[in-house]
């Protein structure tokens, strides 16, 4: 007998999707920052790196001192705990286009705000996709530690198994937390190939 | 008009433009030329204020375009590059309405402005307005470069080699159909090439610069006749003057195509990049692409760790010659060294080339037996 139903997985689905969309947005802005501010470049990448180097049982207990033991706590670290890949993804995608192509946009007469909206996040959005794929997959196994601090997801329905010794269970978990992870990881890498494909030369760097 | 008035520009104590004095009358079509690193971009790119400039003034219809918003003089101003730069993101017809939409016309003034373009450049509306950049060769797509910069109407236009890097007879066809296109528009073409055959081609008026400074400015006619100085009569040399070996220089005789690696690259991945490319040592170069030495695979691999950056191997010592050097004497020095090559470097100290003893050989062999090697590589 199964003590587990596919309401768990729609949990750590929702964990997982809802953090990414935060970290997407947070993580694009930030990357967008990096690339446009120079200075602002080290300090961002110091934290997000230093966020993700904190083991993540460690930042969901500090988050749940503020948040308590609810989804909010395990949405906020997941959320930090994701900015990595997208602000580094975002950040050298944008630094990577080919110079020629920036430098006609400049000279077309657009504004930094129009490069960056017309040509830069475009020309560099597969890159970022690929961050947002990164984290996603990251995120289906980090937040198995959501059920320490009250968040559910099929982290709670392992704990339960392990403690009752219920090998049954804990596998089908297992098995379905690395489906999981393997569909994004396929479904979204699907999709990168194709915006590659689409955009071509689009980020030929010059190399050495 | 446009007023060049003594403009001077530097990057630290290397003064690449200077004190330039130039005017540029309504409709000509100026050509700028002369030797790589002469100042020719910077001249075109201080005009549409993608370079800053130190001292001078520089005016266009007698308003300084210092007191132009950069990015209101750079939409009245068209602007090709050699790179192409269309923005793979975009169909054609949204590259080509780049400057219109900045502008604001409305969608239907875009729309028949693009349809007109395209039916000038003898292109099908129909087949190619919805392609996407990759889709076209290189002469369609510098074709809708040049028209991405026509678009909006501007009076002046700048070309940085926009032909530089098609093969000589899309080039040929490009720069006649050109030609045509500013018989119709009379433009203001400031057109930067280092291939003298194309500035006589389609120069009214070409100016000769040679380390930031105009050597001469005439008509094909009277620079073919009445050369002002060596070095163009160099650059003309394949169209009238017949060298001799004794004032062949570095710049003549080198190899453009070097392998150059920043200083802080991992000793790892330089030996990675050697072996790629079957070559055993690399030229070593500071941030500001400055020659620091050169890195032999034989000290790296005894004595370099993985992780280091290449910067520790380079043997300081290693010699190199300017671009300006006279080529018997990078010879001698070549054979007396018995090092594989030189490095011939411009007068900033960045890599201009390199020389080996086969280049040495073919160019020497052109100089003898007529210039059918292309020894520039
Ligand atoms: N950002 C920079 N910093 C320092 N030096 C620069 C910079 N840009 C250009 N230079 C130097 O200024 C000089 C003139 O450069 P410029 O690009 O105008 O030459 P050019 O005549 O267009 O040469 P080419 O035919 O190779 O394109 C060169 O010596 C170059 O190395
Ligand atoms: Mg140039």
């Amino acid at each position: 007998m199964s003590m587990f139903g596919w309401d768990k997985v729609g949990e750590h689905m929702y964990l997982v999707l809802m953090a990414s969309l935060f970290a997407a947005l947070i993580g694009l802005i930030l990357g967008i920052c990096c690339y446009l501010f120079k200075p602002a470049r080290n300090p961002i990448m110091w934290l997000v790196d230093v966020l993700q180097t904190v083991p993540a049982l460690a930042t969901l207990g500090l988050i749940m001192i503020l948040f308590g033991p609810t989804k909010t706590t395990v949405i906020i670290g997941l959320t930090l705990y994701s900015l990595l890949p997208i602000v580094r993804n975002t950040y050298v995608g944008l630094e990577n286009i080919d110079p020629g192509i920036k430098e006609a946009a400049v000279g077309m007469g657009m504004t930094e705000m129009q490069q960056l909206i017309k040509v830069e996040v475009p020309l560099a959005f597969p890159m970022i996709f690929t961050g947002i794929r990164i984290a996603i997959v990251n995120s289906i196994g980090t937040a198995v530690f959501g059920a320490f601090v009250g968040g559910g997801g099929l982290g709670s329905v392992i704990n339960r198994a392990i403690m009752i010794q219920d090998m049954d269970t804990l596998m089908k978990v297992t098995l379905i937390l690395m489906l999981m992870a393997v569909i994004f990881d396929y479904g979204m890498g699907y999709i990168e190939k194709r915006l590659n494909q689409d955009q071509g030369m689009a980020t030929a760097g010059s190399s050495a | 008009m446009i007023v060049y008035e003594n403009v001077t520009k530097k990057y630290g104590d290397v003064t690449v433009v200077d004190n330039l004095s130039l005017t540029i009358d309504d409709g000509e079509f100026l050509v700028l030329i002369g030797p790589s690193g002469c100042g020719k971009t910077t001249t075109l790119k201080m005009l549409n204020r993608l370079i800053k400039y130190d001292e001078g003034n520089i005016y266009i219809d007698d308003s300084n375009i210092k007191e132009i918003n950069p990015v209101e003089l750079r939409r009245n101003i068209g602007y090709v590059i050699q790179q192409i730069g269309l923005f793979p993101n975009m169909t054609i017809e949204q590259n080509i309405s780049v400057v219109p939409s900045l502008l604001k016309w409305s969608k239907e003034k875009q729309h028949k402005r693009v349809r007109e373009l395209l039916e000038i450049a003898d292109l099908s509306y129909e087949e190619n307005a919805h392609k996407y950049p990759r889709e076209l060769s290189g002469g369609q797509q510098q074709r809708i470069g040049v028209l991405r910069a026509i678009a909006a109407g501007p009076p002046v236009v700048l070309m940085d080699e926009p032909f530089g890097a098609l093969d000589p007879i899309t080039r040929d066809i490009l720069q006649d159909e050109l030609k045509a296109l500013n018989k119709k528009l009379h433009k203001t073409i400031i057109f930067v090439t280092h291939d003298m055959g194309e500035a006589v081609k389609m120069a009214d008026r070409i100016v000769f610069m040679n380390e930031g400074k105009v050597l001469q400015a005439a008509s094909p006619e009277e620079m073919l006749e009445n050369p002002a100085h060596p070095m163009i009569s160099r650059f003309m040399g394949k169209l009238s003057y017949s060298r001799s070996g004794n004032d062949l220089i570095c710049a003549d005789v080198m190899r453009l195509k070097v392998l150059t690696v920043p200083e802080t690259k991992k000793t790892l991945e330089c030996i990675e990049l050697m072996k790629q490319r079957e070559i055993d040592s690399v030229i070593v170069v500071d941030k500001n692409n400055k020659y620091k030495g050169r890195a032999n695979i034989e000290d790296i691999m005894e004595h370099g760790k993985p992780g280091e950056p290449i910067i520790k191997m380079v043997k300081l010592d290693t010699p190199s010659v300017m671009v300006n050097t006279n080529a018997k004497d990078a010879f001698d020095h070549l054979i007396a060294t018995n090092i594989d090559y030189l490095a011939v470097l411009n007068r900033d100290k960045t890599v201009a080339g390199i020389i080996t003893k086969t280049s040495m050989t073919k160019s020497l062999a052109s100089v003898v037996w007529g210039d059918d090697n292309d020894y520039n590589d």
